[in-house]
């Protein structure tokens, strides 16, 4: 495509060459864009590096192995070791996503295989809508409501696992529902005409067809919706408890990576801070190997389709 | 005026039976008092210019239809002398019966193995014995086993168009249909599948009854025995079975003068 | 046969329930905090000022920091993103760049608010010496924005037809001028749906506002004020205890004015799509 321009006076006859000026301008243009698109790799970059910096030290002066797996967290004795928080953090995450997903997925499947388009025009803006509730909103609701029940349910103080499951459940349930209806209703609709015709049922279109077909797409949904569960703060750090030990049942207090990073903030100095910092690189490091590991699924998969 | 099921030619068992039958989407009449039989082991193709209905009308054998919201026929259609929208008849019952074969190639995303198992597994059959005997029998009758046998756990979507559509061909065989329908099952691959499919049809009546559906009035000609013709005369109009006869009385000697028009290429 | 009956039924009963739980949930949630948070409402509780230990009275300087910090984010974000979209939409070639910038819009994406939040107060409050204030918030804010904006803006540009590129080459219209004049005009009321959506994420972020906004009470007239945002005033009168009715106030205004953006930007986009 030749792009003309008036700045060139050639006569009537044969083309005009592209102008430099017009050429210039929309070679700097492009680099512009460039820029702009660029400012997401640099965001990385400098989330990298500016939380690495301040934590970087605390790996070196306690060790990694202290700090990674001592099973003590004691800033106030200078005693360093986050597996109450790791473990405080997984726990968390296993429990929302036990009770989330199932919740999530048949939702997902709910919307793309059974709502009529009324019934989905209502159930999916409600699904969006769970997902733009602030977690505060989220963490106020647990710790006025749920706190009370589980801790009647539980004869505890309702602070711990099982409410930071329920409300986490709910939280990742977005997340999960609305890519996992996209991984659905990405099947082309002969599959499922294919089906109906071999004499399946709904459900054995559903779970031996459609939910095998969207796999990828379903594994993808909940590893976000994992990462999700591991970064939440505000609505974990409003009813978990905020223990930072192992707790006996899961009815206990305990804490998290993120709710102790909170908590700690406002009064830690000095290599307490510099723990909070280093807690806050290992978070960034699991968000960043979870989109990583999407990728690399997503990859497999065309490898194996052309396969 | 709609056509009335005068007796065909040679009277051999009818396998479906459709009397009067009007079939509506929401406000939309699509298909108006349609008479015919279709013949057992044997080909009826159903020709007509697009939109005429003639997808719609071999949807209502299997009830296809009734996954469209606001779908719903009114007449007869009966399978055996059992009429297929009875309340009691189950619909999934039915498409085992009467398999389907559709315009698309639409074999599962997964292994041409369990593509072919997928049928018999729905009815229960788990014995890996059994299965394998099943995929190659139906592989074999869909003339797919030779080129397939080496790649059986392969992705079904990495074949060829054409081998895709015998793929789907074996799949429906695999649970020993009665009727198979094919709905354009030509139009959306190479002309030396078409060749391959149109070959396999001539195999297969020996024993299934065959309706296939198709714009391409050749291919008419070439695989079925029985011919009829559907018309929508005006655009919003209900579409009705002009003529239905044996094919080859059908593009010689045509009753009608619509059909006339049609097959001497006069218009659609 | 039966049994493969009854199983398709119960199977497809648990899908209803799953959904309707999913409603009732959201329902639950939003009944819950309106009905407690109605009574709260007034001209004094929204337009005076905290009293006492900042639990008395009414909330307006936190109101008006939430706004200042998201409008100024949106002031950053929108110009940037779009741009990069339309580098990504429309002149990337696909290759390592693009799927190195893919996967840090992404990360981005996903990285937790905290993380967020402490990155801000290293590199903007402390590195680069703003302290305390709106525009380190906002600068925050807006690497969080970033990856929603820039993803909903190539969204809205892949999906105008091709057509329309092609009558403005057709004309003789530079690249520019195609993108500039037919594309990102097409592609508007996507994005803008786009900016509203993140502008609603921005509204009730907590973690990241805590450690770059502050937390006094403060009304910002300049940038470089510090202030308390609503999330954060929700979250210290939730956990002191002190007046859980201004919680809930607050917590029905936050929800309004989240619901608010979220509403308006369906309407915006169904009324679009109908014109």
């Amino acid at each position: 495509m030749s792009e003309v321009t008036s700045a060139s006076t050639n006569s009537s006859r044969g083309l005009r060459l592209v102008s430099r000026l017009t050429y210039y301008k929309e070679m700097a243009l492009k680099n512009l864009f460039l820029v702009c698109a660029g400012v997401a790799v640099a965001g990385v970059f400098l989330i990298f590096a500016f939380v690495g910096i301040r934590g970087w030290p605390i790996f070196v002066e306690v060790g990694p192995w202290a700090f990674l797996a001592g099973r003590e967290w004691n800033p106030t004795d200078g005693v360093f070791g986050i597996l109450p928080l790791v473990y405080g953090s997984v726990v968390v995450m296993l429990g929302a996503l036990a009770i989330g997903t199932p919740l999530a997925v048949g939702a997902a499947v709910f919307l793309s295989e059974i709502a009529t388009p009324r019934i989905r025009g209502l159930v999916r803006p409600a699904v969006e809508l769970l997902a733009g509730i602030p977690s505060v909103i989220y963490g106020f609701f647990g710790l006025i409501i749920l706190r009370p029940i589980v801790a009647n349910l539980t004869d505890g103080l309702g602070f711990g696992a099982v409410t930071a499951w329920l409300i986490l459940a709910i939280m990742i349930v977005p997340t999960i529902a609305t890519l996992s209806e996209d991984a659905l209703r990405s099947i082309p609709p002969g599959i499922r005409e294919a089906s109906y015709a071999m004499g399946a049922t709904t459900w054995q279109t559903i779970y031996r067809v459609l939910v095998p077909a969207a796999k990828i797409g379903i594994i993808d949904a909940v590893i976000l919706g994992m990462g999700r569960a591991i970064g939440e703060t505000m609505a974990v750090l409003m009813v978990v408890g905020n223990a930072p030990v192992f707790p006996e049942t899961i009815a206990d207090p305990i804490a998290t990576l993120t709710t102790q990073i909170v908590m700690d903030m406002p009064y830690a100095t000095g290599d307490h801070r510099t723990a909070l910092f280093g807690m806050a690189i290992i978070l960034f490091l699991v968000s960043m190997g979870l989109v990583a590991l999407v990728r690399l699924i997503s990859r497999f998969q065309t490898s194996m389709e052309s396969g | 005026m709609p056509y009335s099921a005068a007796p065909l030619p040679d009277s051999g068992p009818n396998k479906i039976e459709v009397t009067g039958l009007d079939f509506y989407y929401g406000d939309f009449h699509a298909l108006t008092d349609i008479t015919v039989v279709i013949r057992e082991k044997a080909v009826t193709a159903f020709i007509g210019p697009s939109g005429c209905g003639k997808s719609t009308f071999i949807r209502c054998f299997n009830r296809m239809n009734d996954l469209i919201p606001g779908a719903r026929a009114e007449g007869l259609i009966a399978l055996d002398g059992q009429d297929v929208y009875a309340p009691d008849v189950d619909p999934v019952d039915l498409r085992r019966r009467i398999g389907m074969i559709f315009q698309q190639p639409n074999p599962f995303p997964m292994s041409i193995y369990d593509n072919v198992a997928f049928g018999p597994r729905l009815q229960g059959v788990k014995k890996k014995v059994e299965l394998d005997e099943v995929v190659q029998t139906s592989l074999e009758r869909a003339n797919l086993w030779k080129e397939t046998k080496d790649i059986l756990g392969r992705n079904g979507l990495a074949l060829s168009g054409g081998q895709q559509q015998r793929l789907c061909i074996a799949r429906v065989l695999a649970v020993e249909p009665e009727v198979m329908l094919m709905d354009e099952p030509c139009s959306a691959i190479d002309p030396t599948s078409v060749q391959k499919i149109e070959d396999l049809m001539a195999e297969l009546k020996d024993r299934i009854t065959i309706v296939i559906v198709t714009h391409n009035m050749q291919q008419a000609a070439r695989v079925s025995d029985f011919t009829a013709f559907f018309l929508q005369e005006e655009a919003g109009e209900a579409a009705v079975l002009v003529e239905y006869d044996r094919t080859a009385h059908i593009f010689t000697s045509p009753t009608d003068r619509r059909t006339e028009d049609y097959i001497t290429g006069r218009f659609g | 046969m039966i049994n493969k009956n009854i199983t398709n039924a119960v199977a497809l009963t648990l899908l209803w329930i799953a959904a309707v739980s999913t409603v009732a949930i959201l329902s639950t949630v939003i009944l819950y905090v309106v009905l407690n948070g109605i009574g709260e409402l007034s001209p004094k509780f929204i337009f005076t000022w905290p009293e006492g230990v900042a639990a008395e009275g009414g909330i307006w300087p936190t109101i008006v920091s939430t706004m200042y910090v998201t409008a100024l984010a949106m002031l950053i974000v929108t110009p940037i993103a779009i741009l990069a979209a339309v580098y990504l939409a429309e002149y990337a070639v696909q290759g390592r760049l693009v799927a190195i910038i893919r996967f840090a819009a992404d990360t981005l994406a996903s990285v937790p608010s905290i993380v967020m939040g402490l990155f801000g107060l290293a590199l903007f409050v402390e590195a680069a010496g703003i302290g305390f204030s709106m525009l380190s918030a906002a600068l925050a804010l807006s690497f969080l924005m970033l990856p929603i904006v820039m993803r909903a803006t190539e969204e809205a540009i892949r999906s105008v037809p091709k057509y329309i590129r092609w009558g403005s080459y057709g004309l003789g219209a530079t690249k520019w001028q195609t993108v500039s004049r037919s594309v990102l005009p097409a592609a508007m009321p996507r994005i803008i749906t786009g900016i509203i959506l993140s502008t609603g994420r921005a509204v009730g972020e907590t973690a990241v506002v805590i450690y770059t906004m502050g937390q006094a009470i403060n009304l910002p007239l300049s940038p470089l004020d510090s202030g308390r945002p609503m999330t954060v005033h929700l979250y210290l009168l939730a956990m002191e205890g002190i007046n859980l009715p201004a919680a809930y106030g607050t917590a029905l205004l936050l929800m309004i004015l989240i619901l608010g953006f979220n509403l308006g930007a369906r309407y915006f986009l169904h009324r679009n799509r109908k014109a």
